[in-house]
Parts: structure tokens; C-alpha cells; sequence
């Protein structure tokens, strides 16, 4: 099997960069968001739609990045 | 410029002739351990960083003798081709490629642009685990003069004979965070080690994970003042981006003094009286 549908897209998030990775493999999309620079892997999810899988990860991301002090 | 160990990258074409090689094993090494279990290169088995490539007890990293059960237990021989290969650039595949170094292993490669280059690419995958057959393995003595502890930090900090490098991001560098964004906080105090530069790991890669051009990184280091002049340690939050770093300026660059402080801002943040500088870097002198 291979990856299908993969894409990139970039936002802003709690004022931090996000980066959403999605693609499918086999039957399951998945996608990782990580803050671009560094580049970690904050959060992923995997759904049965592109649109779903993103909107869940993008969801954990988001909880975590509003959790990130500025000194 | 070429690279001056360029036999240590492969990119994707030669993993795909050589996935099912006998002399080759490939070990996928992600930041995310759950990545793998997506879909994987085939015949690649994995290693996990937080339990496999370090000492669960004590901070550290694996004892001679963990490594040698891990080499053997995944079917490495003293003579086989290991290609490490992983997410976020490689990021923890080049923190197990500076472990196989210190062990002496000859022969260990990086796939290059890494598990996002080869799912961007449409290439194969499988859900399938490989169950190597166990291999003997005798590791080397340690080489420590790829690791630098807390004191040979101290020292460069205080008496400028070795460039330090922070690869962190600007804002933990500046001490605006005190951990990347969206993951917790593991020290009590932000900033940089004194005298150090701030060469972020990710602008050595391209935007498809690969490295850049030999010309580009030593322009991206030289820009700072590291040259190779000077010995280098390189440093992050944990170890392991600037066990990337290490990797560009040791075996991209040539550069010979090389040296990964895994100690690093956990170790340096949180000790009691130590010298924190905050702010940005000041000027490099010509």
C-alpha cells in the first residue's frame, strides 16, 4: 500500500505556528500537527475523511499550544 | 562543496532496491512512536526512543551491554548496513545513529528526507512487523569524544576555546519558553548556556526533509562562527536535536571536533547557580 492524498497546510494556532500533515493509508486518514520549528509532533488522530482527521488533530493541537507560558 | 561523508545518506530510490537485502536493515526511529504502526517501509523495524535507546532507570544513554542486546535482538550484525530512518527529519533517527557511532558501529546510514520524503513520495508501506532473526553483536568501548558532559559545557562557556551551539527554536534560546510549543515544560528556568549560538536543528533541512547542500550548511554554520576552527558542542533540550546537528557538522561537514551534550538545557536549566544568559545572541565577531 502507499500514501494517497497527502498534503501540508500551515496556520497559526494560540499565536504559534502549526503545521497539519494528512495523508491515507489504506483505509484510515491520518494527520500529525507539529510546531514547525522545532518541528515535534504535538498531537495526531486518524478519522475515515482527510477533513476529519485534521479537524482532530488541529483540536488536541490547539489545547496544547494554548497551554504553552510566554515569559 | 560535496558532502564530506556522503556515503552516510542514501535517498529513497536506494531504500526501495534495498529494502529486502540481507545485508541491510532498516530501523524507522520517530518522535511519534505510533507513526510506524501507520505504515512503514517494508522489512523496517522499529526502535522506540523513550524505552529503547536509553537507560530506563538512570538518565543516560544505553549501557555497552543494552546496545549490544539491541543490536542483536534486531538482527544487526557487526557488518550490516543499518539505514535509520524517521519522522521530523530524522530527528531521533540521527539520535540513534550518534549511539551506533559512540558503540563503533561501521556501517550506519540516514535515508535522506526521512519517513516524510518517503510517504510524500507515494512509496510502499505495509503494516507489517519483520521478526529478525537474532545476531551476534560486539560492540565497541564507548568513543565518549562524541559526547560531551556537563563540565566540558562549563568550560566552553566560560573560557571561549569551543563554539556552543543552542539548536533550539529563538523563543526557548531567548528564554521567552521554556519548552517547544505544545509540549510541557521540563526545566525551571529559561535562556541559553552562556556564550553559546543559536543555529536552530530544521534550517539544515529542506522543506522535503532533506539536507541541504553542503555549500548551504556551511554557509548557515559559518554565518555564526562555527567553522571547525574550533572544537563544537552542540546542544538542545534533551539531546536529540542536537544529535541532528552533530550529524550535519560531523559527517556532512567534516567538521572533526564534534561533540553532542545530551545533558543539555535539562541538565544545564535546572542546576542550581548555573550562569543563565537571556536574550538574543550578540554579534558574531569577524
Amino acid at each position: 500500500m502507499k500514501a494517497e492524498y497527502y498534503r501540508e497546510r500551515r496556520l497559526e494556532v494560540a499565536g504559534w505556528p502549526l503545521r497539519l500533515t494528512s495523508y491515507k493509508i489504506g483505509e484510515k486518514f491520518y494527520c500529525h500537527a507539529d510546531n514547525v520549528s522545532p518541528g515535534a509532533n504535538i498531537a495526531r488522530a486518524s478519522a475515515s475523511s482527510q477533513e476529519e482527521a485534521e479537524r482532530l488533530a488541529l483540536e488536541k493541537a490547539q489545547e496544547r499550544l494554548q497551554r504553552t507560558v510566554r515569559r | 562543496m560535496n558532502y564530506a561523508h556522503p556515503e552516510v545518506l542514501v535517498p529513497t530510490v536506494w531504500v526501495e532496491q534495498h529494502w529486502n537485502d540481507p545485508q541491510v536493515r532498516l530501523v524507522e526511529v520517530d518522535v511519534d512512536a505510533n507513526a510506524y504502526h501507520e505504515g512503514h517501509i517494508p522489512g523496517a523495524i522499529a526502535w522506540a526512543w523513550s524505552s529503547q535507546l536509553c537507560d530506563t532507570t538512570r538518565r543516560d544513554i544505553l549501557s555497552r551491554e543494552a546496545f549490544e542486546k539491541l543490536m542483536s535482538a534486531s538482527g544487526i550484525g557487526n557488518d550490516t548496513t543499518v539505514v535509520l530512518y524517521g519522522d521530523s527529519n530524522n530527528w531521533f533517527a540521527a539520535w540513534a545513529f550518534w549511539q551506533m557511532k559512540i558503540y563503533g558501529h561501521k556501517d550506519a546510514r540516514m535515508l535522506n528526507g526521512g519517513r516524510k520524503k518517503w510517504i510524500a513520495e507515494g512509496r510502499d508501506l505495509t503494516p507489517a512487523v519483520p521478526h529478525p532473526q537474532p545476531a551476534h553483536y560486539k560492540a565497541a568501548a564507548a568513543d565518549l569524544s562524541l559526547r560531551a558532559y556537563l563540565p566540558q559545557a562549563q568550560a566552553a562557556s566560560q573560557q571561549p576555546g569551543a563554539d556552543l551551539v543552542d539548536v533550539r527554536s529563538p523563543q526557548e534560546f531567548t528564554g521567552e519558553i521554556f519548552a517547544p510549543p505544545g509540549l510541557p515544560e521540563t526545566c525551571q528556568r529559561g535562556g541559553h548556556i552562556p556564550g553559546a549560538r543559536n543555529i536552530p536543528w530544521s534550517k539544515a533541512c529542506n522543506d522535503d526533509g532533506t539536507f541541504k547542500s553542503a555549500d548551504e550548511l556551511k554557509a548557515l554554520y559559518g554565518a555564526e562562527g562555527v567553522d571547525g576552527s574550533r572544537p563544537v558542542i552542540a546542544y538542545c533540550r534533551i539531546g536529540e536535536r542536537s544529535s541532528h546537528t552533530w550529524f550535519v557538522l560531523r559527517y556532512l561537514l567534516g567538521y572533526k571536533q564534534v561533540t553532542n551534550y545530551d545533558g543539555s538545557w535539562t541538565e544545564w536549566g535546572n542546576l542550581v547557580g548555573a550562569p543563565v544568559e537571556k536574550g538574543v545572541a550578540a554579534e558574531v565577531k569577524p
